[in-house]
């Protein structure tokens, strides 16, 4: 009995010393903030540069002495753009991790698998995929970044009307992103006098989209075309429609907001009109502009550490983190409950996307405004307003 | 009809393609029974290899015949060390085995190249050429083209060389082969680099078209495999034949029918040819299945 009572309290004393160990070697003042991303995989375009960008920034805040003198730790998961996956590291954050908040997932399929996740333990999410579902309808933990899909159909829309035109084919991916978008532009369509009269979707990793595009050409009446998706797609979809000459204009989505679709498209590009956030124009914006310093500031930082062209998803991935990291100030301590209130409570935000105002019934914050509608020239983007 | 061209080109492009998959499923399965799943990598390499070698400032036609070359030191590499360590093993277990080197071999690529998209200069230009009302562009010729020669190439080696006869003998019967003095592990190597060769030609034709990224073997392996079944897998002229077949019926499936299920035509193909012709179009009784 007496020998039994030494080992348990021997291995009480050894757990105790673990534990204090621990936490020394991890600071007892760490902030632990999640993130779940698609770093690899078909969509690694979006989750590579967001994992960068939270990587280097983590680093820069704690080499000014973190958040009020706390280090911050970032736990990172890559699920590539696998939403299982996803869920079980949102899973793993919250029960073996104990983040304090997350910032991630890089898809709406993947984000829309962790929101249970992160809604149950009760841990403020800021996710950086597109869909309009994510933030609508308004969900008490959940958050997001990016310009919303439904957005980007509005500003297409709104430049469609301006240039006098009404009849519109589409031709969407498969994908969550492709899917919803498509589904948002059907919704808002009437609302800018604009009919669909094409309707055709390709798969994510189609290597040839001319029969589609085929009959797009061909359907009566046609003045323009919209091509939501995101990844290697919209940039065949761009080859094919100069392949087959078709005249009228082209309008891609803001999935496609970094030089690599220049780059892949190549000269098909040319012409190509798409709503995106102010980051990818930063040298031209003029000085006077409020957002100049924030988007100049992220796009030297990220492209002097990384050696890559800055695209926008990294700056969804800033503008999360940013957020939060004012949140938890503003909070004064490290309760989810507490910065939850706090993200609630931006105002003001200048981020890479735009200006951002919360509020309780808007999780989002960003007005149409934030769009701008670029054109590629010269193998370049260009404000075309 | 100007429609009905545009979805003949789309498909014999892509399908050319998938007959050179094909074709390299075929001489490996001939040379050693052994269904290799690991061909659409091969494609990959071809192409991922000239894009990162032209990168660095190496002529293109230089940088093609390096690309060829490292995918033949890999298809060796891959019989050397995953296929002939595992001699007498079960069908299903040397499957297994390609499909782990497929997964070995694309984690390698993600860490060699990178993560990103890329693509080549179209060899002649982006021009489109219009036949009747059809727009083609001169890159899909290159791909066609690529693939007759290398379909004539075959041919010849396997009707007019000795080498070539030993690796039909080896697929016949390879005790037999064995016991007439045919060499046929260094046969089974030449098979493993001979189908490396042909998939990273396949490769470097096609990045103009269709872009590359470390993963676009996975689904051209599943297409050029449903190509080769429809043929009769082990039959040359079967996969191609087989190939230009799944590849027509992909973008006629796209344009005329819906092209939400343009990606389940491959599966539909495979399931058919199981149940109404499970030797293939030109497949011999003996075939064995997996």
């Amino acid at each position: 009995m007496t020998l039994k009572l030494t080992n348990l309290l021997g291995a009480a004393a050894v757990s105790v010393a673990a534990l204090s160990l621990g936490a020394v070697t991890a600071s007892a003042d760490t902030i632990k903030i999640g993130t779940v991303l698609s770093a690899t995989g078909p969509a690694s375009f979006l989750g590579d540069p967001e994992m960068k960008t939270l990587e280097l920034y983590v680093k820069e805040i704690n080499a000014a002495g973190g958040v009020d003198g706390n280090e911050i730790e970032l736990v990172a998961y890559d699920s590539g753009v696998d939403a299982n996956q996803a869920r079980t590291f949102a899973t793993r954050l919250v029960e073996e991790d104990e983040v304090v908040a997350v910032v991630g997932g890089s898809t709406t399929g993947t984000t829309m698998a962790m929101i249970p996740v992160f809604e149950e333990a009760e841990i403020p999410f800021i996710s950086l995929a597109g869909a309009v579902v994510i933030i609508d309808p308004v969900k008490k933990w959940v958050f997001k970044t990016p310009h919303t899909d439904k957005m980007a159909c509005e500003k297409i829309f709104e430049d469609m009307q301006t240039r006098g035109i009404s009849k519109v084919g589409m031709i969407s991916g498969t994908g969550g992103f492709g899917k919803s978008m498509r589904d948002q532009c059907m919704a808002v369509a009437g609302n800018y006098d604009v009919e669909i009269v094409a309707d055709e979707t390709y798969g994510a990793k189609d290597s040839d989209m001319t029969p589609q595009l085929t009959n797009i050409k061909n359907t009566e009446g046609l003045e323009a075309v919209v091509n939501p998706g995101f990844g290697q797609g919209p940039a065949i979809v761009t080859r094919n429609y100069k392949q087959l000459g078709i005249e009228v204009p082209l309008y891609q989505s803001h999935g496609v907001a970094s030089k690599s679709f220049i780059e892949l498209a190549g000269d098909a590009a040319e012409g190509v009109r798409l709503p995106a956030a102010a980051l990818l124009v930063a040298d031209k914006l003029p000085d006077d502009d409020p957002q100049k310093s924030v988007v100049v500031g992220y796009k030297e930082k990220y492209e002097g550490a990384t050696g890559e062209p800055v695209s926008t998803f990294g700056g969804h991935a800033y503008d999360g983190l940013m957020m939060l990291v004012e949140a938890i100030k503003r909070a004064g301590s490290a309760d989810p409950a507490a910065i939850r209130d706090e993200i609630e409570k931006t105002s003001g935000f200048m981020g890479t996307a735009g200006v951002v105002n919360m509020s309780a019934d808007d999780h989002l914050g960003l007005d149409l405004t934030a769009f701008r509608m670029l054109e590629v020239k010269n193998g370049d983007w260009t404000i075309a307003e | 009809m100007a429609e009905f061209l545009q979805f003949a080109f789309s498909g014999l492009t892509v399908g050319a393609v998938y007959a050179l998959v094909a074709l390299g499923f075929t001489i490996i399965y001939n040379a050693s029974d052994v269904v290799n799943f690991a061909q659409g990598e091969f494609v990959m390499i071809g192409g991922m290899a000239t894009v990162f070698l032209t990168a660095l400032g190496v002529p293109i036609p230089v940088a093609v015949v390096l690309a060829i070359l490292g995918a033949v030191g890999v298809g060796l590499l891959l019989h050397r060390l995953a296929i002939e360590p595992a001699r007498g093993a079960s069908s299903v277990t040397l499957i297994i085995i390609t499909i782990g080197a497929s997964i070995f071999l694309r984690g390698l690529a993600q860490v060699v190249f990178d993560k990103q998209f890329h693509t080549l200069a179209a060899f002649s230009g982006d021009t489109p050429i219009v036949v009747g009302g059809a727009s083609i562009l001169p890159q899909s010729f290159w791909v066609m083209g690529g693939a007759v020669v290398i379909v004539v190439l075959l041919w010849a080696f396997f009707n007019h060389t000795l080498i070539g006869k030993a690796v039909l003998a080896t697929s016949a019967n390879r005790l037999a082969a064995k016991l007439v003095g045919i060499n046929t592990g260094m046969i089974m190597s030449l098979a493993f680099a001979l189908s490396a060769a042909i998939g990273a030609v396949a490769g470097v034709l096609v990045t103009p078209i269709t872009l590359t990224s470390y993963d676009v073997g996975t689904l051209l392996a599943l297409k050029g495999f449903a190509a080769a079944m429809l043929g009769g897998m082990g039959h040359p002229l079967g996969a191609v034949v087989g190939g230009l077949v799944v590849g027509l019926l992909e973008a006629f499936g796209a344009g005329y029918l819906s092209s939400d299920y343009k990606d389940a035509i491959a599966f539909v193909v495979i399931l058919l040819t199981l149940f109404v012709l499970p030797t293939g179009l030109f497949g011999r009784a003996s075939v064995e299945r997996v």
